[in-house]
């Protein structure tokens, strides 16, 4: 049986009436051994930041959580709304390389005014060798590819995303 | 790399267009440049699982939430969580939230003059059962205007969140209610190109579960994404 799917619609601007979780932004609890923030800020294409978005973190199977939701943390998996000023924090701990890919995580970003989510991946700048040899970063053009790598902050990692404009993050079509 | 299952891209018109010139809030916010083919790798085809835990017991009464009832007409809205080749997606979380019986939202960005109603936050979870089922009671949400264009007015409708098994099934959509006379009038519906997929987007009135002197019913299959390859092989993880 072939069934036709439910089509997206946007989360609309109140979509934290519904998706706010109050621990969502924290994978791992926040004494956990190597955990850094990874936060950023969203862009629209006038450059003005985006307050009503939600940015959802996804890191595939670690032995540390994939049979659970150990230390109350969310199952490698983090949610955070954009507050006023467009940005968001998630406290995770860094996936390890997996399939022959560097360490990664997927990011989902809902917003008003966009009608399907929109996803890219964070790989980090102090894994050169792996991103070096990873599939879906030789899949993207030398030019765009830094819109996928985070930088280096005193508590972890900043990784904007632009949704449009000169410097527009790489989305995929997954 | 194993052979693992990939999840079928939907047929072209299902999802709307990221630019929708119609919904002005698109303009800048959809991406310019096209989208990359991302092959569906361990990350894509594994999800987080979200069950039971996360819930308290009135979170799939949104009638229930306060000592006192909302106001408004109570309604059921039930159905099943399946994917694209027909297997219920079970033991899934499922988010919803609304406006109240006046079409105004608990948020602090709404303030169009209709009361909020004390008793009513509009917002559901709940986890689907063995066989993709799942349940909620809530109010019917009344039409809302927005800035969209001079005199524009959403359809009544419920937002829903779906996570499926999987990152590459993860679903936000909302819900409508049957023969909605807005859904002419509404650019975020009409932005699916497809008819009939628009058409899977609205509810139908299910006698059956209407319970009497109580409640009507609505009935709302969600369709997430099924498997590119027939037979399902565990994943190694
Ligand atoms: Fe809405």
């Amino acid at each position: 049986m072939r069934l036709g799917e439910t089509p997206s619609q946007t989360v609309g601007p109140y979509l934290t009436i519904g998706l706010a979780w109050d621990e969502g932004a924290y994978v791992v609890p926040e004494d956990t051994a190597g955990a850094v923030w990874i936060s950023g800020t969203v862009y629209d294409g006038a450059g003005d930041t985006v307050s009503d978005a939600l940015i959802e973190t996804w890191q595939g199977p670690d032995v540390h959580w994939t049979r659970g939701v150990p230390g109350g943390g969310f199952a490698g998996f983090g949610r955070c709304p954009t507050d006023g000023g467009g940005r968001y924090r998630i406290l995770t701990r860094l996936p390890e390389p997996v399939d022959g890919q560097a360490p990664h995580l997927d990011v989902s970003v809902f917003a008003r005014g966009l009608l399907d989510r929109v996803v890219t991946r964070v790989y980090f700048p102090d894994h050169e060798l792996a991103n070096g040899g990873d599939p879906v970063l030789a899949s993207v053009s030398d030019e765009r590819r830094r819109t996928l790598l985070a930088r280096q902050t005193p508590d972890g990692y900043a990784f904007d995303i632009r949704l449009q404009g000169a410097d527009e993050t790489v989305f995929f079509d997954v | 790399m194993t052979e693992v299952p990939a999840y079928r891209r939907p047929a072209a018109g299902t999802h709307p267009p990221l630019n929708t010139p119609a919904y002005r809030s698109t303009a800048l916010r959809h991406p310019t440049r096209p989208l990359i083919l991302l092959p569906q790798r361990l990350t894509e085809l594994t999800g987080p699982v979200l069950g039971e835990t996360l819930l308290l017991p009135t979170d799939n009464d949104l009638t229930r939430q306060y000592d006192g009832e909302p106001q408004g007409q109570r309604i059921i809205v039930h159905g099943r969580v399946l994917d694209g080749d027909g297997h219920p997606v079970a033991r899934s979380l499922i988010e919803i939230w609304q406006a109240n019986a006046g079409g105004r939202y608990r948020h602090g960005a709404d303030s169009w003059p209709s009361p909020l109603d004390p008793y009513f936050d509009g917002v559901g979870r709940t986890v689907t059962d063995d066989e993709g089922r799942y349940e909620f009671v809530t109010i019917k949400p009344g039409p809302y205007p927005w800035g969209n264009h001079a005199n524009a007015w959403r359809p009544a409708h419920i937002h829903f969140s779906l996570f499926g098994r999987a990152f590459a099934q993860r679903l936000v959509t909302q819900m409508y209610f049957p023969d909605d006379p807005l859904f002419t009038h509404d650019p975020i519906f009409n932005a699916v190109p497809d008819e009939a997929a628009r058409r899977r987007m609205v509810a139908a009135l299910d006698m059956e579960r209407t319970a009497p002197r109580w409640a009507l019913a609505f009935r709302f299959d969600v369709v997430l994404r099924g498997n590119a390859a027939t037979p399902f092989e565990e994943v190694r993880g």
